[in-house]
């Protein structure tokens, strides 16, 4: 039978739970890195094992973890003793140096960004909010970074480059939403190696179709009347998430600030499929594994209230890709629950009854091993959860 | 031989318990204790420093002495004292992180 791992980042540690496939009786291995804010760990598609981790303080600010053996042992990349020394003599240690690409060949990179008051400010890196490992090649990950921008990793996180051309796309008019200006989301289209997507907070979403050369904005179609001047502007919406089924790439669904949203020309244009949500706004949104017109989303009541509407944790979810949602309430507390679940808390696995994953800035991470029609609690007393990631083994 | 007293979670990412010590020339000075220590730990570098500017990061001080001797030139000399291994030098995360 199957296995699933799940790699949750939480305020103050990280936790690696397992089960077998029926996903009733798990193992809770942690905290790993106790005391360290774990923004996301994530598995290689190509190489279980390899893991990495974003692990990030405001004493000591961003480390990167990687482990080769499925999470019982981590190491900084690059602190082996053969890999101590660079060419000058000075040790390495550069897996976690994240340095904006200045240099000309690249162009002109942006130096500046807008603010939250409307001036231009320089960019100034402080964590790693997202690890996305290559589909195809372990010794490749990319990383989404505060303040907004992807750097790329070829040899297994020890050093790291930027894809400088996404700042250039109008770069200077991204500003930071509440949780900092933060590119978030990573999505890799397995059918088509150089397309890329990415979302920032707030900017927006953004394509490449070379590998990360070049990048342009995809953000016909989504509207931000009460936070930008131009509702209609090409850049600076706050795209909470994105999501696709590997099967159907050119599909994409959006949580945005407010608003769910569907493109069906891999971001060309967008239109809204909130429908019947009892709130348009929220953080995550996935799509079943093997249903890619099956969505799930958990609204939440508003910009500044951060817990679900009426006190009730509801996953919903879209068998039509989008506009008819149903709430998912089995399992999950339905009086008094005042938590969130964060962008990158949400995931699936891809068992034959596919499993689904949220984790709560209350501290419990809940599965459904049936689409989201019942839930249990794996946990219930971690530290706030930041991020949710599962394996299937 | 300078000793160093780091905070916890770096002699975690260190893999060291109690103090560091490193045998300096004179004359000591914050920079020459930092880079020491990054050479025997690479892990521990941008951590308590910028990798760049080597600017210290904001919620990181230097205590030697009882005195704070986190805005002092980071080519200043320690006190003899640290230089002698008598006292040592601490590394603190500053009591507003974490």
């Amino acid at each position: 039978m199957s296995r699933v791992r799940v790699l949750v980042g939480t305020k103050k540690g990280a936790f690696i739970l397992t089960s077998d496939g029926a996903r009733k009786r798990w193992t809770v291995d942690g905290p790993h890195f106790a005391g360290w804010e774990l923004y996301h760990l994530k598995g290689s598609p190509a190489d279980p094992n390899r893991l990495y981790a974003s692990q990030t303080s405001s004493w000591f600010g961003q480390v990167i973890q990687r482990s080769d053996d499925g999470g019982k042992t981590w190491s900084p990349p690059g602190t082996k003793p053969e890999d101590l020394m660079g060419t000058d003599g000075m040790p390495n240690g550069a897996s976690n140096m994240f340095v904006y690409d200045a240099s000309a060949e690249t162009g002109k990179p942006l130096t500046t960004h807008q603010h939250y008051d409307g001036t231009q400010r320089p960019w100034e890196f402080k964590r790693v909010w997202h690890l996305e490992p290559s589909l195809t090649d372990p010794d490749t990950v990319y990383a989404g970074v505060e303040d907004a921008a992807m750097f790329r990793s070829s040899d297994g996180g020890k050093t790291w480059k930027e894809l400088p051309g996404l700042r250039s796309a109008k770069g200077h008019l991204w500003q930071p939403g509440a949780g900092g200006m933060c590119l978030h989301t990573i999505l890799l289209d397995r059918s088509q190696p150089d397309r890329m997507f990415i979302a920032i907070s707030a900017a927006g979403a953004f394509r490449t179709d070379d590998a990360g050369k070049t990048w342009r904005p995809i953000n016909q179609g989504l509207k931000s009347q009460y936070e930008l001047p131009d509702p209609d502007a090409e850049v600076g919406h706050c795209v909470h998430s994105i999501a696709m089924h590997p099967s159907r790439p050119n599909v994409l669904f959006m949580q945005k600030h407010w608003d769910v949203l569907r493109s069906d020309d891999a971001g060309g244009s967008w239109h809204e499929i909130s429908g019947n949500l009892p709130s348009d706004f929220g953080f995550p949104i996935a799509v079943h594994a093997h249903e890619p017109e099956t969505v799930y989303v958990v609204p939440i009541k508003s910009d500044s209230e951060h817990y679900p509407p009426d006190g009730k944790l509801r996953v919903y979810r879209s068998r039509t890709g989008g506009n008819e949602w149903e709430a998912l309430t089995k399992g999950l507390p339905q009086q008094d629950c005042y938590v969130n679940v964060l962008r990158d808390a949400m995931a699936v696995d891809s068992l034959e009854s596919c499993g689904l994953y949220i984790g709560t800035t209350g501290g419990q991470v809940y599965v459904s091993a049936d689409g989201g029609d019942s839930w249990n609690p794996i946990v219930r007393d971690l530290p706030a959860v930041l991020s949710v990631e599962v394996q299937t083994l | 031989m300078v000793r160093v007293v780091l905070p916890a979670h770096l002699r975690t990412l260190a893999r060291v318990s109690g103090e560091v010590t490193l045998d300096l020339e004179s004359p000591v000075t914050p920079r020459t204790v930092l880079d020491a220590l990054e050479a025997r730990y690479p892990m521990l570098r941008g951590t308590i420093r910028d990798h760049v500017t080597h600017t210290r990061r904001p919620f990181i001080r230097f205590f030697a002495c009882e005195q704070d001797l986190s805005h002092e030139s980071s080519d200043a000399p320690l006190p003899d004292t640290v230089a002698s291994g008598a006292e040592p030098f601490l590394i603190i995360g500053a009591m507003a992180g974490g």
